[in-house]
């Protein structure tokens, strides 16, 4: 059935439509405040704003200047402030002081404070405090969405993780709900929703909160269902190494917001080089998606392809020359351009790859995902740290460790945490607390010591309560349960067999064809199942929090429609560019088209480093 | 057969993993390599246009020019330069963005109908969506204020979810607090609930407060991480405190030290740390954490002294303070510019292994790299020297010999001094594979010889130059016919 829908995959929503609300909805607020104005832009929201306007379009609406909000004194000498800023405290602290500031000095401005993509009342109780109430005016510019790409949508929200998921603070649940409300407002209505995990259960709820207040009917729907996933469900996945062409960009040069910068050792020449990694770009159409090893292979033949074209040239007459440059040249410079970047990407890439022992890492990650060989992987992860090789690297291991195991062996946790800390710094005991109470780096505790300890609570404190605590000691004695995961979902590829990158038979080819990336392969299998029935025993060790829902304004009837074979899914918490891969050839082998909509793209480097706490 | 392979790719063939291997007949690397090369070398005679017309303008900074990223540098720089006005950067090229037309009417988007078609598609897809989405929120007007006094907890909440005015003022009550901060934890809106904390917060007790947040783990969360933003750490401190949650209150006590810079207060207030209710395995960490920092004053002041004097400091200058660096940096650094002094110095090697039980491998591993770093090849050998009770010395290491030859090699050993480390990995295979990615061809040709491998040999020829000593080495072998090669 999969098969004979494949080559009719429907095609993709115009999601440009997003950038445009975005855009005009800025410039409305900008009028808001008429006159020339100096304008503040809080740093993580330069590039996305750099993504759907640019000074042109600011300079149109009387920004006079630009600054980056750096928590540092001001020099406008502007008499309107306007600051477009992530409603955080911190920032709002450093503006009540500008502002008092200017009000001692006798200075008189009018400011205007925009909070994307929306306002706190922690953030007006702030202005309030500090007596600024009333002199700055405040509005919200709702820009939830970037498309980074055909497929991508992201909410650009890095600290949405951990918020969300250390902090336990869900000031950005309606945010996202809120997203999804638009999307559904745009491109819906869904008809169907699934879900799993505490958060992705929150946003569905506030969506539907949301959406009953304006509930109405759209012609035609271009996105039929909904997949919302927290990202706790599913660690491991993003902390493997990636090896498909993206993720491993992403790894090495860290794309940010769509954009890679090349270093001059990819360039060959004196300089960076800016470059957007999407659709756009033919070259990086055709080797994103690939496995490393694949990619050589690609670029030659590409090569190849591009001298031949250029060879045409030979014994062309004036005539045709003519019309080969007006026609062709152009394109083929620009492929030549791509090409020649590419290449010295992966070129660059390989090298540094080799030189740091790539492929004995990857041997040791896969054997983690096997369950093979554990006293080895701990000694190399041992002298990993003792050669004080990078600090996030050493982490990222151990958390492997840990989740695939359900936790380390209590001599094994105290030895290896005592020799990271005379490694990289006594501070770390820090992110080994958060590690813990995230569940990413445990100590493995006999089965009773919780009951006993909740017993033991439990006499102390009333009945209501006992439930409450029990809940707030299961999540902390969360289990990651991935070896038994692994084994009922066939995660993890039996050994032996042979895995031809060149034609991956399933999603585990993003990882070599070692492991199947969870996520994933719940979608994959919440998709078939048309819901949760026969997964009982997955989402108990997932614990639990699955569900699914008619999303309401659609109807049931149109399984048929191109429409029920788009299907957005929702990563709260980030999504790597390996998992979007995989949804991307899932889309290929069923016949769907996969929209992914996540708060942030994250990777291993990026997942770890929120947890670091050597800041602030 | 000559093969010019380049060492990394001999290395990722070498691998037995099999996924991620390369092809050996495609040989995929050196494609690659000549890919690049044609790709380089072809040449468009007939244009002279330029060729970067595809790409876009980039600045000296990498940003885009006419981007606003790129924009703000330069403001920023001119700030920096004169103070005075420089209004916008004066941008002679078309910006890099085609500019997406944005000359229609925006008000006409929120307010009335649209003009032009591709308009009217926006518009219409949500004509009934709340203002809230898309168009921001105007002064609410004055009718919204009227009687809230029977404003119910359900009611206050959805209020402020949809930002519509509410007041507080009728929720005296510690029951009514209560039922509040309740509701908004149904709500799972944590903006409300944070919102409702603040009021509790102002309007509640310290003692009170912290009771009832005891059994409300969503909301005390909440508030906690309200309490860290605001950067109220003495609130905080108390709130653990009193919540019993003694462990989390040392940790975020402990936390303070990275906002000192000064290291002698930094110090002092490690020292403070110290008996803080850490758990007994944290407890010894931060022990060790001042002590460091304590001896790393020390030494600082010292070293600072000897940069002019000392030899090694002169030869090899201090890129950095040792202050702050971690336990085994700090090792690195005593076995680089204090190696040989007697145990009694807080500088030494030794002293610095007893006091932070460092252990034999760790040890090992950072005077092996630190000593190789000064090519100081004698140290080294020296350090896996053992004498066995016979008096017989022999080389022993807690490391593996492969991973010791490793750590030389990137220092930058000479071949002669891998060799002596490569012939004693134990394992066949890998002494081999190591031999021929350093060109220890001694190792090679005697490992092959041991084996009796005559077919080996024969094809390991065939990699090292002609008329080598190498080769005429193996020739020698070869053509030896007291051998009794298996092949």
């Amino acid at each position: 059935m999969a098969h004979s829908s494949r080559k009719d995959a429907p095609d993709l929503p115009d999601f440009s439509l997003l950038k445009r609300i975005a855009r005009d909805q800025l410039i409305y607020l900008l009028e808001q405040l008429p006159g020339k104005k100096d304008l503040f832009i809080e740093a993580d929201l330069m590039s996305p704003l750099d993504r759907i306007a640019n000074v042109t379009t600011l300079k149109e609406h009387e920004v006079d200047k630009l600054y980056k909000v750096d928590h540092k004194p001001i020099y406008s000498t502007s008499d309107q402030l306007c600051f477009l800023i992530r409603p955080r405290i911190q920032t709002v602290k450093w503006i009540a002081d500008i502002v008092n500031a200017d009000k001692a000095a006798g200075k008189l401005r009018s400011y205007k404070i925009i909070f994307s993509p929306q306002k706190f009342y922690a953030c007006e109780a702030v202005l309030e405090e500090q007596g600024i109430y009333g002199d700055v005016s405040t509005d919200e510019w709702a820009f939830h969405l970037l498309p980074l790409d055909d497929d991508i949508i992201s909410l650009e929200l890095p600290e949405f993780f951990r918020d969300n998921f250390l902090g336990g603070d869900q000031r950005w649940v309606t945010t996202a709900g809120s997203a999804l409300h638009l999307l559904h407002s745009v491109y819906g209505p869904f008809s169907k929703a699934y879900g799993i995990g505490r958060c992705a259960k929150m946003v569905y709820e506030s969506w539907r909160e949301q959406g009953k207040e304006g509930e109405k009917k759209t012609p035609q729907s271009e996105i039929g269902t909904v997949f919302l996933v927290d990202r706790d469900v599913d660690f491991v996945t993003p902390l493997c190494s990636q090896v498909v062409y993206e993720g491993l960009v992403d790894d090495i040069f860290r794309i940010k917001c769509g954009s890679v910068e090349f270093t001059p050792d990819v360039t060959s020449s004196e300089k960076s080089v800016k470059v957007m990694l999407n659709s756009q770009d033919k070259v990086f159409g055709e080797i994103r998606n690939e496995h490393f090893s694949n990619v050589f292979g690609l670029l030659s033949q590409k090569a190849r392809n591009l001298q031949t074209a250029y060879d045409r040239r030979r014994g062309m007459d004036i005539k045709q020359m003519k019309t080969f440059v007006s026609e062709e040249l152009k394109g083929l410079k620009q492929e030549h351009h791509l090409l020649s970047l590419h290449i010295g990407a992966s070129e660059s890439m390989m090298k540094r790859k080799t030189k740091q022992d790539f492929q004995e890492l990857l041997k040791t990650e896969h054997s983690l995902l096997e369950g093979f060989e554990i006293r080895e992987c701990i000694s190399y992860i041992e002298e990993h740290i003792n050669r004080q090789v990078s600090m996030i690297e050493s982490l990222r291991l151990l958390c492997l460790l840990s989740l695939t195991e359900n936790g380390l062996l209590p001599k094994d946790y105290r030895s290896l945490k005592a020799q990271y800390l005379q490694s990289y710094g006594t501070e770390h005991l820090l992110t080994f607390a958060n590690l813990r109470q995230l569940g990413l780096l445990v100590e493995q505790q006999a089965g009773e010591t919780l009951t006993v300890m909740e017993s033991k609570v439990g006499k102390l404190v009333n009945d209501k309560t006992v439930g409450k605590l029990t809940d707030a000691f299961s999540s902390l004695a969360k289990k990651s349960n991935f070896r038994a995961l692994s084994k009922r979902l066939a995660l993890v590829p039996k050994t032996m067999e042979e895995y031809d990158l060149r034609t991956p038979r399933d999603m585990a080819y993003i990882f070599s064809g070692a492991y199947i990336p969870l996520s994933c392969k719940l979608i994959e299998q919440v998709l078939e199942r048309e819901g949760w029935t026969g997964l009982e025993e997955v989402t108990r060790l997932l614990n639990g929090n699955e569900f699914v829902g008619s999303a309401g304004g659609g109807s049931e009837t149109g399984r048929t429609t191109d429409s029920q074979r788009i299907i957005l899914v929702m990563f709260l918490g980030g999504c790597s560019y390996s998992e979007i891969s995989a949804l991307r050839f899932l889309g290929k082998e069923k016949g769907y088209k996969f929209i992914v909509v996540t708060t942030a793209i994250i990777n291993a480097a990026r997942l770890l480093e929120a947890m670091l706490d050597n800041y602030g | 057969m000559m093969r010019s392979k380049p060492d990394e790719d001999d290395y990722w063939n070498s691998s037995k993993f099999r996924a991620f291997t390369f092809d050996d007949d495609d040989d995929e690397f050196s494609t690659l390599k000549e890919s690049k090369r044609a790709v380089n070398s072809i040449v468009v005679d007939d244009d002279d246009d330029d060729d970067e017309d595809d790409v876009e303008k980039v600045s000296w900074s990498g940003e885009p020019v006419g981007s606003i990223s790129w924009s703000i540098k330069e403001t920023a720089s001119s700030v920096h330069v004169g103070g005075q006005d420089h209004g916008f950067p004066k941008i002679d090229s078309t910006p890099s963005l085609p500019r997406q037309g944005s000359g229609y009417s925006l008000s006409s988007l929120f307010k009335g109908r649209p003009k032009s078609g591709s308009i009217q598609a926006i518009s219409e897809s949500f004509p009934d969506v709340p203002s809230r989405s898309f168009a921001p929120e105007l002064r609410k007007p004055k009718a919204e204020y009227k009687d809230y006094s029977d404003w119910s907890p359900e009611e206050t909440v959805r209020r402020m979810q949809r930002g519509k005015a509410y007041s507080f003022e009728t929720f005296r009550s510690l029951k009514d607090k209560m039922l509040l901060l309740d509701e908004a934890v149904h709500a799972n809106d944590g903006n409300v609930i944070t919102a409702v904390l603040i009021f509790l917060k102002k309007s509640l007790s310290k003692e009170i407060l912290s009771r009832e947040l005891t059994s409300r783990e969503i909301a005390l969360r909440h508030y906690i991480h309200y309490l860290k933003e605001m950067g109220e750490q003495k609130s905080l401190v108390e709130l653990l405190k009193s919540l019993g949650r003694t462990e989390d209150m040392a940790l975020l006590q402990y936390k303070e030290h990275l906002n000192i810079k000064d290291e002698v207060r930094k110090k002092e207030y490690l020292k403070a740390c110290i008996g803080l209710p850490f758990s007994p395995e944290d407890a010894s960490h931060v022990q060790d954490h001042y002590t460091l920092l304590e001896r790393q004053i020390i030494i600082e002041a010292n070293d600072k002294q000897a940069e002019n004097k000392v030899e090694v400091f002169k030869k090899h200058p201090r890129k950095a303070s040792i202050l702050n660096m971690p336990i085994i940096t700090t090792l690195y650094y005593s076995c680089f510019y204090h190696y040989g002094e007697p145990e009694g110095t807080f500088s030494s090697p030794a002293n610095i292994r007893s006091t932070f039980k460092i252990s034999e491998k760790q040890y090992f591993l950072t005077v092996l790299g630190a000593r190789a770093k000064l090519k100081e090849w004698f140290d080294v050998d020296r350090l896996f020297t053992a004498k066995n009770w016979f008096g017989y010395t022999k080389k022993k290491s807690p490391i593996g010999f492969h991973r010791v030859v490793d750590i030389l090699q990137k220092n930058n050993a000479p071949v002669q001094v891998l060799q002596e480390y490569v012939s004693l990995v134990e394992d066949t295979e890998q002494k081999i594979s190591l031999a021929q990615k350093y060109k220890c061809h001694d190792i090679v040709i005697d490992t092959y010889k041991d084996l009796k491998d005559r077919q080996q040999l024969i094809i390991y020829q065939g990699k090292v130059e002609r008329n080598s000593p190498e080769d005429r080495k193996i020739q020698d072998l070869l053509n030896n016919t007291q051998i009794r090669w298996k092949n």
